[in-house]
């Protein structure tokens, strides 16, 4: 039998996506069912003095109006990280209410809920609520909001702090400065962005009531984490009487991790009208209530000795939470963000701080890479910056500061100047083969000839680290998480030998139908075909925690593998018994058990059929073969790579165009190199676009004026090219499948490569700085500048 | 007040009674359970709702159900003949054009009118040709060979 692992494998999914029988939760419709809509302040920050909601409920087809009044007894949203503050204070934690009553802290905030028999009468009505503002003075910048005087976001937030964090030695820190040759610093602004998955979020909510069971549909990434978070923190429902199913997902990015207060609505608006109630954003709502990404402003400095060696890394972010705590909020820009500071640079001291601040704008929260890319891009800028200043080459200085490669068997793992351990890293063979595959030496000369005829073509370096596979439970408790993070798998051998697999983690686009079923195939020796893998629905798929940061086939795939080991180990079991023979002494190997030496061997079907007719059958052994299995990994998994850009910028536009884009990453060892290959694809094409595109720009009063498609720029098909995307395997030395995770490697790489490509094509103009995103008017703009 | 049309979906001849502002992509999906039709937007920007009007694909949400009386409309749903895919649907599995989905069905419609009008689109051309579609999974890389493939497919 072929081996699968390892082989691009046509997703078994898709066949439902290309003929338009996907079901996402949009395309559910149950009997009786109802929609809602939902009315959002239209302010930033102003306290509600009155609403008036008998016009709307008096008009046919309308079925019932909640407003903040009536949810005010129930919990708000909770967050899911508690991240103190230094001197040991408690994190500020104010309630995010399901519907305000009193005071709207962002455009977007939730405030009433009109419910109504089709979705336009829902929207006719919510025109027809009455709703008297008190305008109030709004604060966006984060830097801003910390003044003294800014307007409050909480009352019982003092300058609009949720924490404030450090990590690293802030002494050594000092000294590496006092004895630098060089230092460089930036001021950074890494921009707010809206994470813009293409399906809008959709809820819909039904209650049993002659059973007392609810049922949420939800277009979620991680179900089982919404039923909890739902149940035992807001709604005091009993878990075991709501079960959470999220179908088809339309990619989440990120910002369909965390509970939104539409689906504890619809689930306590369905009981109150005993009817289901379907809730879908519009992509306008989108805009205002996802949770946004990055939002950071940064100084960054570096020092560096005059041959080239990092000394030293000193940062302070000011991180804009926006107006409430989401759920992983807090995570994000701490230790998400400041433990990945030490880069693949082996430099001895580091230390930084990071305020978490409130400000009237929707809340921030992780998106693609979230906090790594932000990190990424602090240093990468960083490195360019100071190898410009000392006159070497960006490959060398980076390669005279590598952490030498180590595999995490043979030679321990690396341990960083932030808290974590890098599990295996060989960092300077990405360099390398994208230095190769993009002929350094040949385009560097061409760049030397574009130049002479008054082209201005740049080469950006971007050599980054991730920290994904989250997480080891007892280490991020001890870091604040209120949750464990293993993963968890149920793998059921059906009587005649078909295998249905239940695993935790959750697919919107990642291909776990396809990659999980190889694993299943090629470890019991079944062909594809005979192996289901189911996702998404709590009352079938055991409890785990979903899927985000790369985590599902290091963490989740890894509680799969452990439970085909189970399987493999009782099957053994049985076989040995049916073959009359010790144990030690079979082999399995494509399905068959074989007594070594001989042709005397039963297949994996047999075996099952035996384990669920254990007419003859091992003496105390149980019949069935079923396994459930948690897995909680014993480490982080470090993804790394050499991503380098090619840009032409014009100098008459300010126009970027690319030109060529290599990646290089190391996954660890690759299940299915298509689907790996197209997670790179979309991660650049997000990182890429942070760098050229996109922004969620607030005006001082608090409005998004980038809140539509037509003023927020995504990537379209002609804003990009085709990538050239390659590899290098080192193993993950503490999972079982040896694999690390691929999800987000191109959004955190990414981004600064394109920065710097773009600073390196002006730096005969003396440019050495530029702002996020790069459009047009703003190179433009700088280049007028330089020329002046 | 309800509007009558007759409307010929897939194949089917449809006749019901429309609100006037019913747009056409909620006519699909609410009216004719045709759900392959996405809405991933409500500025006519994104494409997901593309489908083919007397041959000519459009953004189903720019267009009230109403305004194609006595049209024909192919969806998602109606590309496969007799159980067999269309090249465009063959190329997005063969080079994994597609990962979450949900753009999937609107970039396709698209694709075949780009191969109707050019039958051998150069790379560039296929990607000014999808640029109403957005996709945020892809980054268009497999997108672009999924609509070669096909292209490469129909003129054998």
């Amino acid at each position: 039998m072929a081996k699968l692992i390892g082989e691009a494998v046509r997703r078994v999914e898709d066949r439902r996506f290309i003929t338009g029988q996907g079901k996402y939760t949009d395309d559910i419709k149950l009997p009786g069912m109802t929609y809602a809509y939902i009315i959002r302040s239209p302010h930033a920050h102003a306290r509600i003095k009155r609403i008036d909601v008998s016009a709307a409920k008096a008009m046919p087809g309308v079925i019932d109006v909640i407003t903040g009044e009536d949810v005010k007894d129930i919990n708000g949203l909770p967050c899911g990280w508690q991240v103190n503050f230094r001197n040991g204070d408690t994190m500020k934690e104010p309630k995010h209410p399901l519907l305000v009553a009193d005071k709207v802290r962002h455009v977007g905030d939730n405030v009433a809920m009109v419910i109504a028999e089709t979705r336009e009468l829902a929207k006719d009505a919510a025109e027809k609520v009455d709703i008297e503002y008190e305008v109030l003075d709004a604060v966006v910048d984060p830097k801003k909001a910390v003044e003294d005087g800014a307007p409050l976001v909480h009352e019982d937030a003092p300058r609009n702090l949720a924490f404030d964090w450090e990590i690293g030695d802030k002494a050594k820190t000092e000294e590496a400065f006092q004895n630098a040759d060089v230092v460089v610093s930036l001021d950074i602004r890494n921009q707010r962005l809206v994470p813009n998955a293409i399906e809008p979020r959709s809820a819909i909510g039904v209650y049993d009531a002659a059973n007392d069971k609810y049922t949420l549909y939800t277009s979620s990434q991680n179900p089982h984490l919404i039923r909890l978070l739902m149940c035992a923190f807001v709604l005091g429902l009993p878990e075991h009487k709501v079960r959470v199913i999220s179908p088809d997902v339309g990619g989440g990015f990120g910002s369909k991790i965390f509970h939104y207060a539409e689906e504890a609505l619809v689930t306590i608006a369905a009981k109150r009208i005993g009817r289901p109630v379907k809730w879908t954003a519009e992509r306008s709502e989108s805009f205002i209530t996802d949770c946004h990404g990055r939002d950071h402003q940064t100084h960054a400095e570096l020092a560096v000795r005059k041959d080239g060696k990092v000394l030293g890394l000193r940062i302070t972010t000011y991180a804009n939470l926006g107006a409430y705590l989401s759920t992983f909020s807090t995570a994000v820009p701490t230790y998400l963000y400041g433990t990945l500071w030490q880069g693949v640079y082996d430099t001895p001291a580091i230390y930084g701080e990071v305020y978490g601040v409130f400000t009237h704008t929707t809340p921030v929260d992780a998106y693609r890479g979230a906090g790594r890319p932000e990190s990424t891009y602090l240093l990468e800028r960083l490195m360019d910056t100071a190898a410009r200043k000392l006159g070497m080459d960006p490959a060398e200085f980076r390669r005279k500061n590598f952490i030498p490669p180590f595999d995490g068997v043979n030679q321990p793992g690396y341990q960083t100047q932030v808290a974590l351990q890098y599990d295996s890293g060989n960092y300077e063979a990405t360099l390398n083969k994208a230095l190769e595959i993009i002929d350094y030496a040949g385009l560097r000369k061409q760049q030397e000839e574009a130049r002479k005829k008054g082209r201005y073509i740049g080469i950006g370096f971007s050599t980054y680290i991730e920290a994904c596979g989250i997480a080891p439970s007892a280490v991020v408790g001890a870091l604040g998480a209120r949750a464990g993070l293993y993963e968890s798998s149920v793998v059921r051998v059906q009587p005649t030998g078909k295998v249905t697999v239940y695993t935790g983690s959750h697919a919107h686009g990642q291909g776990h139908e396809t990659t999980f079923a190889q694993i299943v195939a090629d470890t019991l020796g079944v062909p594809l075909e005979d192996v289901e893998v189911v996702h998404g629905d709590t009352e079938s798929v055991p409890f785990g925690m979903g899927t985000y940061g790369s985590r599902s086939l290091a963490v989740g795939g890894s509680a799969l593998r452990k439970g085909l080991d189970k399987v493999i180990e009782k099957a053994t079991k049985i076989a040995a018994h049916l073959l009359e023979a010790a144990e030690e002494d079979l082999e399995f190997a494509n399905g068959e058990f074989t007594v070594k030496g001989t042709d005397r061997k039963i297949s994996f079907g047999e075996v099952a059929l035996a384990a669920y007719v254990p007419h003859n059958y091992p003496e105390g052994l149980e019949p069935g073969l079923e396994f459930s299995t948690f897995y909680d990994p014993a480490n982080f998994t470090f993804p790394f790579g050499a991503h380098i850009a090619v840009v032409e910028v014009d100098p008459d536009t300010g126009k970027v165009t690319l030109l060529r884009y290599v990646a290089v990453d190391d996954v660890g060892n690759v299940i299915n190199p298509m689907i790996v290959d197209g997670q790179v694809h979309g991660g650049l094409a997000q990182g890429i676009a942070q760098a050229l595109l996109e922004e969620a720009a607030y005006d001082e009063d608090g409005q998004l004026i980038t809140g539509s498609f037509l003023e927020y720029a995504i990537p379209r098909a002609d804003d990009l090219i085709s990538f050239e995307v390659d590899r290098t395997v080192t193993p993950c030395p503490h999972n079982p499948l040896g694999v690390k995770g691929a999800g987000e490697t191109g959004t955190i790489a990414s981004t600064p490569a394109i920065v710097n490509a773009v600073i390196d094509a002006l730096s005969p103009l003396g440019i050495t700085d530029l702002q996020m995103p790069l459009t047009p008017s703003r190179v433009w703009a700088a280049i007028q500048q330089a020329n002046a | 007040m309800e509007v009558p049309i007759k409307v010929t979906v897939n194949g089917v001849l449809y006749e019901r009674e429309v609100e006037p502002r019913l747009l056409l992509v909620n006519f699909l999906r609410d009216v004719l359970d045709l759900t392959g039709t996405h809405v991933g937007c409500d500025t006519s920007s994104c494409g997901a709702c593309t489908v083919l009007l007397n041959g000519k694909a459009v953004k189903s949400c720019t267009i009230f159900a109403a305004q194609v009386d006595g049209a024909e409309i192919t969806t998602i749903e109606g590309l496969a003949r007799n159980g067999e895919l269309h090249p465009l649907q063959e190329g997005f599995w063969q080079e994994h054009g597609l990962q979450c989905g949900f753009c999937t069905p609107g970039m396709i419609m698209a694709a075949y009118q780009l191969l109707d009008e050019n039958p051998n689109p150069s790379e560039a051309e296929i990607r000014h040709a999808l640029e109403g579609n957005y996709c945020r999974c892809t980054g268009y890389h497999n997108i672009v060979k999924s609509v070669q493939y096909a292209a490469k497919k129909l003129n054998a």
